[in-house]
């Protein structure tokens, strides 16, 4: 297996094995457009986002080591001190109740635990509650768009600044940008519940896809270094041929980075239920996939697509194909 | 070429063990001087306890400025100690927002008094006295409590003193904490209170007259040396309060009237004035002169840092700053314990996923990812651990998240590297030239990578709210790391390995066979290339080393024609490879 890994590693870099990521673009390109279309479309369809109770704002317990998961029992425990509060009973982990229900008062929540200890039979320290203001999801995600307004700024000028073309930058911000869109499409059309830590994997993904982004430009800059020189291959070809050679590094970056992210997933879904945890590593599984897919089948073809109509390319690939007639007539 | 004697890298290793020993040493420091532990810092989530974050509300709805935030820390951290919760943080967040952590849950009324906004307010002081409750025996029988004999005149009228008053007065016992309460005592009353100890100064027992000034009316206040009569700068220090036009106004009357008992009689109590704040006595001076212009001096005793103080409590304790709790977490002691638990098995399984599949597609090398992860590992658990000694630094849950997925990211440079050299390998060259033509290429990659992930963590850590922050930190915190331990590591150490028979001569379990990496086909037949590494080894013996200089010289000529200048290498093999390989490479273009 990793016999194949280094040859298949092997034929990539030489180009004896070549994926079309860039001759490819309008396909790629096209499926992204209609993929972030979808995105879109779907909270908008589905009625948004399932969001958590940091952006509704409301009070929450949670019950751990219960023997029981009987729903009905924290229903009833928060009927007997609020009446006619409606709460959301779940079980999100094997012996973890979540209950969740409009803001209740000090004196409520205090009453409210005692009697789920008493219901679900656990000592009262396994109860623990916490309580969200109606305006701290709103905050939380004012803060993380200034996050994301100044992150993608700042990025955008250190990216020109390294690799002295805006054309780069602007292309792995697409990636970037199609990468967040999709990953916020899955939120949506799954109802996985957008909580502040899932916000802060979104922006964690953001860093990551442009870090991927700049390590296979770094090889499509070397490769492309001294093009106008080179009759052997376009520029197209060139940015393909990089991309292919980096396949195997995006491939065991992208394992690298979403197997810690996956034992978080599995521990944190598994056995926690959600929270912090679970949420943050959800974000970033989905993330992570989506951002290395995107570097690949977005981010390079797009700028392919940005430089091949440069006069000095285009003189570039003609003299390329004059070369490879030529040679073609010359057999 | 002139080449030192000690191997590549060695020394750069040797520099990262002193590093580490220096960060042990430091924190063993503090672990002996009995300050920090060999254990990070667990925040609240982790070892349980209440973390509410609080939002400031100033009337009116102007906005809060930085100073008026931290004061309200300060009123806050207060009224927190002054409830006996020990153990109490609070701090600011993104200068926005309050964060409090205590231990265990709050009762309710530690609740409201967080909250509950700063009072403060000026009356008159009708009598005052010794700090201690008086004793039952000594207290005055009911025939003697005074009995007002008239409806009070003005807010300095002894008539304000009722029996009841005056009972509590006797009960009331100011050398001890008094506690904190968010019930305010109404404004047109007396109020029987203490003003606490205060270094040299012992605590002092007051029974006031009504509210006469609020503390909305306080324009400014500032402190300063004091100035004599002649303008010269004594050595004392003094407070300026400055009142707006209400307050101008009304602290006239007052200073009036209070003015003219401390003329009659200069140690007469009614001529002190007393600054509340929260239903506390901060400062009770007395009026020596009839203030007009609003722009009183308060002169005695201060200190530059009392004086800074009481300016900074009239400045911004005026403010009626309150707060609403955004958020409240609970979290009890047995759950963060599990928390951690599972945070930390996932962190072991996360780890040990990258192992296996380091060791799946890099072999031998991949035993290089995993030393390089202990280090760095290392380095960030000393580091944090050092933090939480000095800056209080506390790891949260999404801060352990933050380290699991640190993982990936820090195996992440090391893969960059190594398909670095394994390009390097295809080209043809030999492992040392292709170690460090790698290194060359793979450090521009890494650093600029690295930049991306360290702004991300910047950025957040600074604007976040919330939880986000301990995330942040961790992932800045494993960035920096990971690039002390590319460098300072994981580079080296390839140095070293490289000239290793295992490696070098690309053992199949290496992780860097150039057969396998498809080098072979470059040269005439796998056969040559065994010679070729066999002839190596023999020129690693010093006495070769005339003949390893002859082949140097021999392939300057396709040296030159190599498209990067290579380091000299003891290897003539290896040099005599790459010449070669790159040639061929040159071809390819």
């Amino acid at each position: 297996m990793s016999n194949f890994f280094a040859r298949f590693g092997n034929e990539l870099y030489t180009g004896k094995r070549s994926y079309p990521f860039v001759e490819r673009k309008k396909i790629w390109l096209g499926a992204a457009a209609v993929l972030v279309l979808v995105s879109i479309l779907i909270p908008v369809f589905t009625g948004g986002f399932n969001l958590g109770i940091e952006f509704r704002g409301g009070s929450e317990f949670r019950v751990s080591d219960t023997a029981s998961t009987d729903v009905h029992r924290g229903e009833q425990a928060v009927d007997s001190v609020a009446p006619g509060n409606q709460p959301r009973v779940s079980n999100i982990a094997p012996g973890t109740m979540r209950v969740q229900t409009e803001r209740l008062s000090d004196t409520q929540t205090l009453e409210v635990k005692g009697k789920l200890a008493t219901a679900y039979g656990v000592a009262a320290d396994h109860v623990t509650s916490s309580f969200v203001g109606p305006t701290w999801g709103a905050d939380v995600s004012k803060q993380a768009l200034l996050g994301f307004v100044i992150f993608v700024a700042l990025a955008a000028v250190l990216m020109a600044l390294y690799f002295r073309t805006w054309k780069m930058s602007l292309s792995a911000l697409t990636g970037m940008f199609v990468t967040m869109i999709i990953t916020a499409g899955v939120y949506a059309a799954s109802g996985f519940e957008v909580t502040p830590s899932a916000i802060i994997g979104f922006l964690t993904i953001l860093s990551y896809s442009l870090y991927d982004t700049v390590v296979v430009f770094d090889k499509i800059r070397e490769n492309t270094a001294d093009i106008t020189a080179s009759t052997r291959r376009t520029f197209v070809e060139e940015v393909n041929l990089a991309v292919n050679q980096t396949l195997v590094r995006s491939i065991n970056t992208m394992m690298v980075a979403v197997l810690p992210v996956a034992a978080i997933l599995f521990i944190g879904a598994g056995l926690l239920g959600a929270g912090t945890l679970r949420d943050l590593s959800l974000a970033l599984f989905v993330g992570i996939l989506i951002g290395t897919a995107a570097t690949i089948f977005i981010a390079a073809p797009m700028y392919a697509w940005l430089r091949e109509r440069e006069p000095g390319l285009r003189k570039q690939a003609e003299r390329v194909e004059a070369r490879r007639s030529s040679a073609n007539a010359a057999v | 070429m002139a080449r030192s004697r000690t191997r590549p890298g060695l020394k750069t290793l040797i520099s990262l063990g002193v590093i580490l020993l220096a960060l042990v040493g430091i924190l063993g420091g503090g672990k002996l001087a009995g300050q920090a532990s060999w254990a990070p810092k667990l925040a609240l989530d982790l070892q349980g306890g209440t973390e509410m974050i609080l939002a400031p509300k100033v009337s009116g709805g102007s906005q809060i400025n930085q100073d008026q935030l931290n004061q309200a820390v300060e009123i806050i951290r207060q009224r927190v100690d002054g409830s006996g919760v020990s153990e109490a943080e609070i701090s600011t967040q993104s200068g926005r927002n309050v964060v409090v952590s205590l231990p265990g849950t709050p009762s309710a009324e530690t609740r409201q008094l967080i909250q509950a906004s700063a009072d403060m307010n000026f009356r008159p002081v009708l009598t005052t006295g010794d700090p201690a409750a008086v004793p039952a025996d000594q207290q005055l029988t009911a025939d003697k409590l005074p009995k007002p004999t008239a409806a009070p005149k003005n807010a300095s009228d002894t008539n304000w003193i009722t029996a009841d008053v005056y009972k509590q007065y006797e009960a009331l016992d100011c050398t001890k904490p008094q506690p904190e309460s968010t019930q305010r005592s109404d404004p047109s009353k007396p109020l029987v209170t203490c003003e606490a100890a205060n270094g040299t100064q012992p605590a002092v027992k007051y029974i006031l007259g009504p509210v006469e000034v609020v503390g909305t009316d306080i324009a400014g206040s500032s402190f300063q040396l004091q100035q004599g009569r002649q303008g010269a700068v004594t050595n004392e220090w003094a407070v300026n309060i400055q009142f707006n036009d209400a307050g101008t106004q009304k602290f006239k009357a007052v200073t009036e009237r209070l003015n003219g008992y401390y003329v009659a009689n200069q140690n007469d109590p009614k001529a002190q004035f007393a600054i509340v704040l929260d239903d506390k006595v901060l400062s009770a001076p007395r009026t020596q002169a009839v203030i007009t212009d609003g722009r009183p001096q308060i002169t005695g005793n201060f200190t530059q840092q009392s004086a800074q103080a009481l300016s900074d409590q009239l400045r911004y304790g005026a403010l009626p700053i309150s707060f609403d709790i955004q958020s409240e977490d609970q979290i009890s002691a047995t759950l963060g314990t599990q928390q951690l638990e599972m945070g930390l098995l996932a962190g072991a399984i996360g780890l040990l996923l990258v192992v296996v599949y380091s060791l799946f597609q890099y072999r031998a090398l991949g035993f290089v990812t995993i030393a390089s992860l202990v280090v760095a590992g290392a380095l960030t658990y000393l580091a944090i651990a050092i933090l939480g000694w000095t800056e209080n630094y506390r790891l949260s849950l999404a801060g352990v998240a933050g380290l699991i997925v640190a993982i990936g990211q820090t195996a992440d440079s090391f893969i960059v590297y190594f398909e670095r050299i394994r390009d390097e390998l295809r080209e043809g060259r030999g492992l040392v030239s292709a170690v460090e033509n790698g290194w060359k290429r793979a450090k521009r990659t890494v650093l600029a990578s690295k930049a991306v992930n360290l702004l991300a963590a910047v950025v957040l850590y600074f604007v976040a709210v919330g939880n986000v922050r301990g995330f942040a930190f961790t992932l800045g915190l494993t960035a920096i790391a990971d690039l002390i331990v590319v460098f300072m590591f994981t580079h080296p150490m390839l140095q070293v390995l490289a000239r290793t028979r295992f490696f070098g001569e690309g053992h199949r379990f290496s992780g860097l066979d150039p057969e396998r990496l498809g080098a072979v086909p470059l040269y005439r037949g796998a056969g040559r290339l065994r010679e070729a590494s066999e002839a190596a080894r023999a020129n690693l013996k010093p006495k070769n080393a005339a003949a390893a200089r002859e082949a140097g010289r021999r392939m300057t000529i396709a040296e030159r024609r190599a498209a990067e200048a290579q380091k000299q290498s003891e290897m003539t093999a290896a040099s005599g490879r790459s010449g070669r390989a790159s040639k061929g490479a040159g071809e390819e273009n």
